[in-house]
């Protein structure tokens, strides 16, 4: 080798010593904000120790917090969905409907996933290969989809049938089955990204699609596939929500959307893209569930609650992007 | 081919060509669609989507949106109502100027969030969009202000009419359109709008200051929509903190969208803004007429959003398709 | 000339970025009423310098006085106060304003809410244009108007402004021939008005064409002042060069193998055209020319990244079509593109994930990938590249330039390529790494890999290749095996001639 001693006066920038790696993250952020609201809502009520009293809450929302996982997923590869509620409420509505006149369970179901899946699609086309900005298109298909609901279902509530009815009131092994689902999706998806190709791909289309092409990623099909996923875990979710209210109305989770993309920022998400973990997420989703129910504890208007989530949407981002411009040299 | 073309080179024209058409198509089934008793329905439809029409306009022509015009109106015809509850004696016009006053408040806080933190307009307004409504229930007590509260002359003033039997709250609204026309046609923070939304990057080389420029529009948004909260009131002669103005910011940008303004900045007028807003109401007053239900207002809006991108996009093409000609 | 009063005097003018110079001590003075060409390599300060006039950078060090006078061009608007514009190449314009606006646009006194005069507006706008000649709806719409219109625009813009200095940074480089003389003479017509023009190009037969005084730049410094008539192009040339060629020698010359890559009547409308050559393996083949030139275009072509419309590329002696990268990546190819932090990097991610990007089924044969195998073969790669850092796991953009190059050239052998094209790729890096990289390169060629390497510096072409070819305004100008080549005949070569570009 040449001899490079001559110019060893170069600066090597030193890396970030371990705690400061391991501490200075939005999760670790999340995770100390879970803690303190459980602490909070304990010394509100007692109650809270509870820990039925938890997960029964949990399945209030566990449905938007499944969708939320795959949103992660969306926002980090650098798009966004705001449809995917109004993608629960359409899917529910066209499976009730479809049920409603007539056609056996089994098939209703596929025909909410299909229309799930076809809503994915739409996301996908408009925002993939017409390359227009995924966060006007999906406003777009959030007015769209809430609508055709809307237009499906009127202003009554369609009922499914008792059979279908009741998944919060599953325990498998004294868990409601719903939070087993959100386990389940949240440990998948958390392997997906953190332990397979496709999901290191995500993290590197998010932070420099050109950089991805020109290292052989095809950043357009796994985008499509994100897409594709989220429309299809939206029309389960939403089917989930329909089998637990016991009917489906057109504004089912209405306005959902800000909750999902709450729960995302608040886990450290990077709203740009490139960053973010499913664990993040999933104390998010636990750490609303604690504020909501902690602020229902505490006899507070619902609608201060609606305040609660606007002003922690802003704050995160703002603390997610504090904490992501100072780790960045 | 020759409608297409029209719509592309003029998208006034192109509006109005739809307006046209369809009110005949619609008239040819339901005559009784084309007499002024429907002219003044479509018209009364329309005023609060109007000035919401404007604001979300100029807000769009920055290259930024606005999703939180539906919370602004319903904190500040909130405010006003509030207020003519706890001082029933008060002089009735001032709902006005507070209303105006509580929406720059708010808007100025989009404003400053955007350009204080270089956040995406986007999801501060989603935020916002919460926040607004969640402050709207606070200051409520979640109650609605009821028809004994709002002043009768404020109620009367969206029916009667000074002039030519046209109603105040129509003239308002053309009013502000008006307004709307001389700030974004001749004044400089028009055009400077129009500039720093066609070339973000190019704006400050060319000495426009971009975040003054950014905070009055976002400021001039929540006015209107304030203007568009005491209109609600005098409009429906009660105001309902979790119904007033909510979806209403969906309307507002479906009428922009389709009235040819761009979602890449730089682009809109207030003609074409004000025919989108004549067509969707239009199309609302035709409803039920067709015996359609009144519920596929909103598939339609959202439909036409996603058309309207597609068609804004197809523009965009041919405009780089001609550019490389010229060139080669 | 000399009799000329003096317009601008610049002192000592000097730039970093990130502490490396661009411009030392640059003293120049332009008098008013002189059309002024600035000549110099890629890289050489031309622009860094205008811009600096221009008020889009600020001078680390220097002082500059105007009409003797000292001044302080803190922005580009300070800039336009005090008469001088700037001409981009691609001029800056507001698409969606009309061209009279383009015209005015932020020079209009008043606040806010003052009025906009649009007659008087239009009426300028159209007094400007006619005195350049031009014929334009001023109340057009700039999108989908010609390079050359726009940067009418921008002249009637500085006009408008009455500038004393209008700077053109290659203006030419897009225009027709017709459009061309169009300019020169709008230039001749400003100079006789008393107008100083600064006129960046690489086309000799334009600046004798035009100007009455040239300076040529040469890493960072000022070389030389002259008037056009007392220098002739050989020596321009030279001085451009210049520099004492202090050679690198290549260790060993590689046996030069079997046909690894043919291509054949490649083009690209607007990039390059009937691109033809051959590389063998073991073969390290130089790409020269001036900064686009469309060297870069032939290689995004070859990779896929932005295919070429016409022509056969095979590999092997096979015949391939290549859409997209990852087909390029599976026939052997692999590609380290110039523009680094824009093609190159993952900035926040590890440099082990930027190491193994290119390798999915490497890194994760089961489909999960395995932390041993990937760690095992990324330090492997740091060992053998000898890239500096502390940690593998250490965001890659808080390396050095060098070894963030030296990176992604691990991340492409990791694939075990065919055929390597290397775009600039020391650029922006510091001596002790470069010699580094030259040292890989050859030993790469040795390992009966085929190489191709664009490069804008002439010593690195000289001495690292086997055959030299040199590219100029899309098409192939000349091919030079190692013995015969000199840094003169490729930069003859490189510099675009009037004639032959028709």
């Amino acid at each position: 080798m040449t001899d490079a001693s001559t110019t060893q006066t170069r600066k090597l920038a030193p890396a970030r010593p371990t705690w400061h790696v391991v501490l200075v993250r939005p999760e670790t952020m999340t995770f100390f904000l879970l803690i303190f609201g459980l602490v909070g809502a304990s010394y509100l009520s007692p109650f809270f120790l509870d820990m039925n009293y938890i997960l029964r809450s949990f399945t209030l929302t566990a449905e938007m917090s499944i969708v939320a996982l795959v949103l992660t997923m969306v926002v980090i590869s650098g798009e966004i969905d705001l449809s995917p509620a109004a993608n629960m409420a359409l899917s529910a509505c066209i499976f009730a409907w479809v049920q409603d006149a007539g056609v056996p369970m089994p098939l209703s179901v596929i025909v909410g996933l299909l229309a799930g899946l076809a809503m994915g699609a739409l996301n996908a086309f408009m925002s993939i290969r017409m390359q227009l900005p995924s966060i006007i298109v999906t406003i777009g298909t959030l007015i769209f989809f809430r609508g055709l609901a809307q237009v499906l279902a009127g202003d009554r509530s369609i009922r499914v049938p008792d059979s279908f009815i009741g998944i919060n009131t599953v325990m498998v092994v004294g868990i409601p089955l719903p939070v087993v689902i959100f386990f389940i999706v949240a440990i998948i998806l958390g392997l997906v990204l953190g332990a397979t190709v496709i999901g290191r791909q995500i993290y590197q289309i998010g932070t420099n699609q050109e950089a991805a092409l020109h290292a052989g990623i095809n950043a357009k099909r796994i985008k499509v596939g994100l897409f594709l996923v989220l429309g299809l875990v939206s029309a389960a979710a939403g089917m989930m929500a329909a089998s637990r209210l016991g009917s489906v109305r057109y504004d089912l989770v209405l306005g959902g959307e800000l909750q999902m993309v709450l729960m995302a920022m608040l886990g450290g998400t990077y709203i740009f893209g490139g960053r973010g973990t499913i664990l993040g997420t999933f104390l998010a989703a636990w750490l609303l569930v604690i504020a909501s129910t902690g602020m229902t504890v505490a006899n507070l208007l619902p609608a201060i609650q609606l305040t609660v989530l606007g002003i922690l949407l802003i704050v995160a981002i703002i603390a997610t992007n504090f904490i992501y411009a100072r780790t960045q040299r | 081919m020759t409608l297409l073309r029209s719509i592309f080179l003029r998208r006034e024209a192109g509006i109005l060509v739809m307006i046209v058409i369809f009110c005949a198509v619609v008239g040819l089934y339901k005559p009784q669609f084309l007499t002024g008793q429907s002219l003044r329905i479509v018209l009364l439809l329309t005023p609060l989507i109007m000035i919401g029409a404007m604001a979300q306009m100029l807000v769009l022509i920055a290259r930024h949106v606005d999703l939180s015009i539906g919370s602004m109106l319903g904190f500040s015809a909130m405010v006003v109502g509030l207020m003519y509850r706890e001082y029933p004696d008060i002089y009735w016009l001032l709902g006005f100027p507070v209303a105006i006053l509580t929406g720059a408040v708010l808007g100025l806080g989009n404003g400053l969030l955007v350009t204080l933190f270089r956040l995406p307009s986007i999801i501060v307004t989603l935020g916002t969009l919460s926040l607004y409504r969640g402050l709207t229930f606070i200051i409520s007590d979640a109650r609605q202000i009821n028809r004994s509260v709002i002043p009768t002359e404020l109620k009367v003033m969206s029916r009667t009419s000074p002039i030519f039997d046209v109603p105040w709250i129509i003239l308002i609204a053309f009013a502000i359109a008006l307004m709307t026309f001389v700030i974004a046609r001749h004044t400089q923070l028009g055009r400077q709008t129009y500039a720093l939304g066609s070339n973000p990057e190019a704006a400050p080389l060319r000495g426009i200051d971009v975040t003054k420029v950014t905070l009055i529009v976002f400021t001039l948004a929540g006015a209107l929509s304030g203007l568009a909260g005491i209109l609600y009131a005098s409009r429906w002669g009660f105001v309902n903190p979790s119904n007033t103005g909510a979806g209403f910011e969906f309307q507002v940008i479906a009428a922009v969208v389709i009235g040819g303004v761009s979602i890449n900045g730089g682009v809109g007028t207030v003609m074409g803004t004000v025919l989108g807003v004549l067509l969707l109401g239009c199309v609302a007053a035709a409803l039920p007429l067709l015996g359609i239900p009144g519920s596929t207002q909103n598939a339609i809006y959202g439909a036409v959003i996603l058309i309207a991108l597609l068609i804004d996009r197809s523009v965009r093409q041919r405009g780089a398709i001609s550019m490389s000609r010229t060139t080669s | 000339m000399e009799g000329l009063p003096m317009l601008i005097e610049a002192r000592g003018i000097s730039k970093q970025f990130g502490g490396v110079d661009v411009l030392s001590d640059v003293d120049l003075d332009l008098h008013a009423g002189e059309i002024h060409a600035l000549l110099g390599e890629n890289g050489a300060g031309k622009s860094t310098f205008a811009k600096i006039l221009a008020g889009i950078h600020r001078p680390t060090r220097g002082k500059l006085r105007l009409n003797g006078q000292p001044v302080d061009v803190s922005s580009p608007i300070a800039a336009q106060k005090l008469g001088i514009a700037l001409i981009h190449q691609e001029p800056i314009s507001f698409p969606d304003l009309s061209v009279a606006e383009n015209i005015v646009m932020g020079r209009q006194a008043g606040g806010l809410l003052s009025r906009v005069p649009w007659a008087k507006i239009i009426a300028d706008a159209r007094r400007y244009l006619d005195m350049l000649g031009v014929s334009l709806d001023v109340t057009r719409p700039m999108r989908g108007l010609s390079i050359a219109n726009q940067q009418m625009v921008e002249i009637a813009r500085s006009l408008a402004s009455d500038s004393k200095l209008i700077i053109m940074d290659e203006p030419t480089a897009p225009l027709t021939p017709r459009e061309v003389d169009t300019l020169f003479n709008i230039a001749r017509r400003l100079r006789e008005e008393g107008r100083t023009i600064i006129f960046i190009s690489h086309r000799l037969e334009e600046v004798r064409m035009l100007c009455d005084r040239v300076t040529i730049f040469r890493d960072g410094a000022h070389i030389a002042t002259q008037t056009i008539d007392s220098i002739s192009d050989d020596e321009i040339i030279k001085l451009m060069i210049g520099r004492t060629l202090k050679k690198y020698m290549r260790k060993h010359m590689a046996a030069i193998g079997e046909t690894a890559l043919e291509v054949s009547n490649l083009s690209l409308p607007g990039a390059f055209e009937d691109v033809s050559f051959t590389l063998r393996r073991g073969e390290i083949i130089g790409l020269g020319g001036l900064v686009g030139a469309g060297r870069t275009d032939v290689a995004r072509a070859l990779f896929g990244v932005a295919p070429a419309a016409s022509g056969q590329i095979s590999i092997g002696g096979v015949g391939a079509t290549i859409n997209k990268p990852s087909e390029a990546i599976e026939l052997g190819l692999s590609f380290v593109p110039e523009d680094r932090a824009g093609h190159g990097i993952f900035s926040t991610l590890s440099v082990e994930h930027n190491l193994t990007a290119a390798i999915p089924n490497l890194i994760a044969p089961s489909g999960f990938i395995s932390r041993k195998r990937e760690h095992g073969i990324s330090s492997q790669a740091v060992d053998d590249l000898s890239i500096r850092l502390a940690s593998l796991r250490q965001p890659i953009v808080e390396l050095s330039g060098g070894n963030q190059q030296k990176a992604i050239l691990a991340r492409w052998l990791l694939t075990e390529p065919k055929i390597l094209i290397l775009d600039e790729p020391t650029r922006g890096i510091d001596i002790g790494v470069k010699a580094e990289f030259y040292d890989m390169i050859g030993d790469l060629a040795e390992a009966g890999r085929a190489i191709l390497l664009i490069s804008s510096e002439l010593p690195e072409l000289l001495s690292l290749c086997d055959r030299i070819l040199v590219m100029s305004e899309g098409r192939i100008t000349a091919e030079f095996p190692r013995e015969t080549a000199t840094q003169e005949s490729i930069m003859q070569a490189a510099v675009p001639r009037t004639g032959m570009a028709a």
